[in-house]
């Protein structure tokens, strides 16, 4: 499988996320510099994280208007599957890919610990043949994370089963205290319409590895290069 | 021609940087300070716009770009024409000492 992992001025997990990609998993990957204007058949796309364009103005709010972006929402069009890590998860809300915004942290501070989500679907391709669930351990690292989306379209987004990770404690359950940014009803990631976009806060590159304290997050790539398989 | 645009989380936003001002500035000791919110601030210039089309294009600036309708809420204000004409000539003198 050809997975693009896409570059803006200011990525920074561009480099983790291809070494999962390639020497984690053994998949081609390959990076797609911002100003390219075509994905060259590629079978999937990393949006990574990091500060594009040094989040100026909002986070990923200039990003958007990179050419690459063009290229991203025609692949999305066609139903190619696009995820959006931290950052990337910012700029596809920006770009318009994905519902809702991002609100500075509850508490204000930039949060950078081990978080656990709890899998609330299991069909898309961040979550494909992960079990309902299931809680993943992985790291956040944001300032801006705390998920808004108005209340009148929340129950829109929970009906068509567009949540896909909350933030929960280990055992699953969600309270106040594991939501630590804030973000409505615990999200920590959701999927568009036609769930092939998913965007989420957490860093699963960063916990792709046993040396690096959790390889739970090997499992949302594991997830994205199964749900390429042709069944 | 300037336009000023102000950005603004809309009222039903909750604003922790707002809060957290306003925490900090009652415990200076400001009781009377009731709420903050805090918002953005642009001047956009224009140049060789006539002020309705000038309008409309800030209008839709910061609609697409300078403001996130999920969020937040935006205002235009566009200078008025005689402080424009008094701006000019301090604009030139300016490029004279430059």
């Amino acid at each position: 499988m050809r997975i693009g992992v896409v570059v803006f001025p200011g990525s920074n997990c561009d480099h983790d996320t291809y070494h999962v990609v390639k020497h984690v998993c053994g998949q081609e990957a390959r990076f797609v510099w911002h100003k390219d204007s075509y994905l060259g058949g590629l079978d999937a796309v990393v949006l990574p994280g990091g500060f594009a364009y040094g989040d100026y103005l909002r986070t990923g709010a200039i990003a958007r208007f990179s050419p690459v972006m063009q290229a991203v929402t025609a692949f999305a069009a066609r139903g190619g599957p696009v995820l959006g890590i931290c950052n990337g998860f910012q700029i596809l809300q920006e770009a318009g890919l994905l519902p809702g915004a991002m609100l500075r942290n509850r508490d204000v501070k930039f949060l950078s610990q081990p978080v656990h989500v709890r899998v609330e679907r299991d069909d898309t391709p961040a979550s494909a043949g992960l079990s309902v669930g299931d809680v993943l351990t992985m790291p956040i690292a944001h300032g801006e994370g705390n998920f808004f989306l108005p209340d009148a379209e929340l129950d829109g987004l929970e009906a068509r089963g567009q949540v896909v990770f909350r933030y929960s404690r280990k055992d699953g359950r969600l309270d106040d205290a594991s939501n630590v940014n804030g973000s409505v009803r615990s999200i920590a990631g959701i999927c568009n319409e036609a769930r092939n976009v998913v965007g989420l806060m957490p860093h699963p590159e960063r916990a792709s590895e046993g040396e690096l304290g959790s390889a739970d997050g090997r499992r949302i790539f594991e997830a994205l290069i199964r749900s390429l398989v042709p069944a | 021609m300037k336009a000023r645009v102000y950005v603004t989380l809309k009222p039903s936003v909750f604003d922790p940087q707002g809060k957290t001002i306003h925490d900090a500035l009652l415990s200076l000791g400001y009781a009377r300070v009731a709420d903050v919110r805090q918002g953005k601030f642009f001047e956009v210039a224009l140049e060789g716009v006539a002020p309705e089309a000038a309008r409309q294009t800030v209008e839709e600036i910061a609609r697409k770009v300078l403001a996130n309708p999920v969020i937040e809420s935006y205002r235009v204000e566009l200078e008025d024409a005689g402080a424009r004409a008094s701006d000019a000539p301090r604009r030139a003198a300016g490029k004279q000492g430059g």
